[in-house]
């Protein structure tokens, strides 16, 4: 093999062990808590394979979960790959939520055109929540997660009072805005009888500009040397100040879109949210768990979809509490957080390297 | 207008209570330099252990007891993964929060079969105000005396303001981080059991919604120490307080906006638009010892 194939395999193999023994505790602990609820690990994740895909209307739905966390994992590794810990995607996505369902119901506008600009009405609102964020750490020195936290908050508390006091449909039970205009929806239907819409495309079109930005540009350049070494990249003339606010708006812009699309594509209306998703909590663990890197943050939604795709039915068919599943995902983030101790296998292949050479 | 007064007084005391025992778990352990969001998952377990405990042996004591044992557990987790294998600490607090929502519901579940607990004791009231508000308001102090007065809070502080002198003076440096974690563990578990066998008299899943992080927002616009982090929650616990009240009264204030007013506060504050807060000077940064 050349050199250069040979050390790209091993930088491959390097990079996806530590997600994949993570992968591996969490459901070693998952099968753990199946057995104490009582029930058959085997019964369990059979289920959970029928209901991930055991067929296309599966398969579309655990696409369609997967949709929204691409996005929050893109937005999360970008932020990252700034050395910026955007822990606020939950409120940026909020935002986002409104400000699609506002342009899909108020405007009137041609078919596409219509869908296209309330994305980017969503992707624009999840952009300036995040740029706060990004502003008061380039300026006043505030931590980016100490104030992405707070911004969560006010988001669920605005969006609430928004609704509330102007936009709610009246008549409605349950408070929530009007539907969307069939002009502003996401076509749907590409695979029949699932919810899968072309949310889907925007979201691999966003991986795809976010690995192009990220190693292709020199901006991207710039958030990338700033991410590794924010005094190393001030001495060659980067502006530090200048990156972490876009890097934060771009993180926010792809939040951003995933309230878009699940507005436009799933629910047509921001309906009461009591309290947050968890789109963006998980999609610090798809960020972590792809390495920041865009092709590994769709394998990291894919695993994250599925297993919320999944657990219901867990439940329904085997009678193993969805919690089960939250404990898989904290469990993986946490082994995959503490990387250091999987060091050790390393360590011994270095020692195995010196022996043979 | 003196009962209105009243009725305002006790409801900013019983919310405040939990924020300023779970904001001295975080000044205990971002004072030791590991940045803390792990709190609300701490407090969580601890809320959820209290009910247990508490209805297990008909001893609400015996309860807070097992309330801080479940917390310190998740502490020592967090402790394990940021102090030892130097994870990133807010991730490692996110893996937190996430095990203990999901071990908490499905031990809620297994346990009593839905997702809250039966009616248990709760701590008994004084004056008609349950023991957790006086201990909480002991406990500031006590902190206070701890971090500020003895030779075992001078190291505490130094850990987490320049951990490599502290390690020349002879100090060790990974044991004064996982002391100060793990006593932000038996803090959280106190504010955990302050809700379920005090406040409140039984666990519901995710009961502390959020309240982990409006302390630690409290002990950052507390300035890290335990008497800004008391003010700091008190002014947090009036505005819930002001938002209950004004609902009563039906105000034309949106109680959205004074449920809000704690976030924006403290964002000006770190802003330096209401004086300047500045956190541990080694806060967040995993220490490695040099070889």
């Amino acid at each position: 093999m050349p050199d250069k194939a040979k050390s790209w395999v091993k930088e491959a193999v390097e990079t996806v062990t530590v997600p994949i023994l993570a992968i591996f505790v969490g459901l070693l602990v998952g099968t753990v808590f199946i057995l104490i609820a009582g029930a058959d690990p085997m019964e369990a994740y059979k289920a959970l394979f029928k209901a991930v895909a055991g067929s296309p209307r599966a398969i579309g739905e655990t696409l369609t979960s997967t949709t929204p966390l691409i996005f929050t994992g893109l937005a999360v590794a970008l932020a990252f790959r700034c050395g910026l810990f955007n822990i606020g995607v939950e409120g940026q996505y909020l935002v986002a939520l409104m400000a699609s369902a506002l342009t899909g119901y108020y405007l009137h506008l041609p078919p596409v055109i219509h869908a296209l600009v309330a994305l980017a009405a969503g992707g624009l609102a999840g952009m300036l929540w995040a740029a706060i964020v990004g502003v008061l750490k380039a300026y006043r020195g505030v931590h980016e997660v100490i104030n992405s936290i707070m911004l969560n908050y006010i988001a669920l508390y605005f969006t609430h009072y928004l609704l509330m006091y102007y936009f709610r449909e009246p008549g409605n039970r349950a408070a929530a805005t009007p539907f969307i205009q069939e002009t502003a929806k996401l076509t749907k239907g590409l695979i029949p009888g699932s919810r899968l819409h072309t949310g889907i495309f925007v979201a691999l079109l966003a991986a795809l500009f976010v690995w192009f930005f990220l190693w292709k540009t020199p901006q991207g350049y710039e958030i990338r040397a700033v991410g590794l070494s924010p005094g190393a990249a001030e001495y060659a003339g980067i502006s530090v100040k200048r990156n972490i606010i876009l890097a934060m708006a771009i993180s926010g812009l792809m939040s951003g879109l995933a309230g878009a699309v699940q507005t436009l594509g799933v629910s047509y209306k921001f309906y009461e949210q009591m309290g947050f998703i968890g789109y963006g909590f998980d999609g610090i663990a798809v960020a972590l768990l792809g390495r920041n890197h865009p092709v590994g943050v769709i394998f990291g939604a894919l695993l994250f979809g599925a297993l919320g795709q999944g657990s219901g039915a867990m439940q329904a068919a085997a009678g193993v509490p969805k919690t089960v599943v939250w404990i898989v995902q904290g469990t993986v983030v946490f082994f995959v957080a503490a990387e250091s101790i999987w060091k050790f296998l390393r360590r011994r292949r270095v020692k195995a390297e010196v022996k043979t050479a | 207008m003196i009962s209105t007064l009243l009725v305002l007084l006790t409801s900013t005391l019983r919310s405040s209570t939990p924020l300023i025992l779970c904001a001295l778990g975080g000044v205990f352990s971002e004072r030791a330099g590991v940045v803390n969001i792990a709190l609300e998952g701490m407090m969580l377990t601890g809320a959820w252990a209290a009910s247990f405990f508490t209805l297990a042996t008909g001893n609400v004591y015996i309860g807070i007891l097992g309330a801080i044992l479940a917390s310190v557990i998740m502490a020592g987790l967090h402790a394990l993964a940021s102090v030892i294998w130097t994870a990133d600490q807010t991730v490692s607090g996110v893996a937190i929060n996430l095990l203990a929502s999901g071990f908490t519901e499905f031990m809620a579940v297994k346990v009593w079969g839905t997702s809250q607990s039966p009616s248990a004791n709760t701590a008994p009231a004084i004056f008609g105000i349950s023991l957790f508000v006086y201990v909480a308001f002991a406990m500031v102090f006590i902190v206070h005396f701890f971090l500020y007065h003895t030779a075992w809070g001078l190291r505490l502080r130094s850990v987490g303001e320049n951990p490599w002198a502290a390690e020349t003076m002879g100090i060790n440096v990974i044991s004064m981080k996982i002391q100060g974690v793990l006593l932000s563990g038996v803090m959280a578990g106190i504010a955990g059991a302050a809700f379920s066998v005090g406040l409140l008299s039984r666990f519901t899943v995710n009961m502390t919604s959020g309240r982990g992080y409006i302390a630690l927002a409290a002990m950052i616009f507390g300035r890290w120490n335990p008497i800004g982090s008391m003010l700091a929650c008190l002014l947090f616990g009036l505005s819930e307080g002001l938002a209950t009240l004004f609902q009563i009264w039906q105000l034309p204030v949106p109680s959205q906006f004074l449920l809000m007013t704690p976030y924006v506060i403290t964002m000006l504050a770190l802003a330096g638009f209401v004086g300047r807060a500045t956190a541990p000077a080694a806060d967040g940064v995993p220490y490695v010892k040099s070889r």
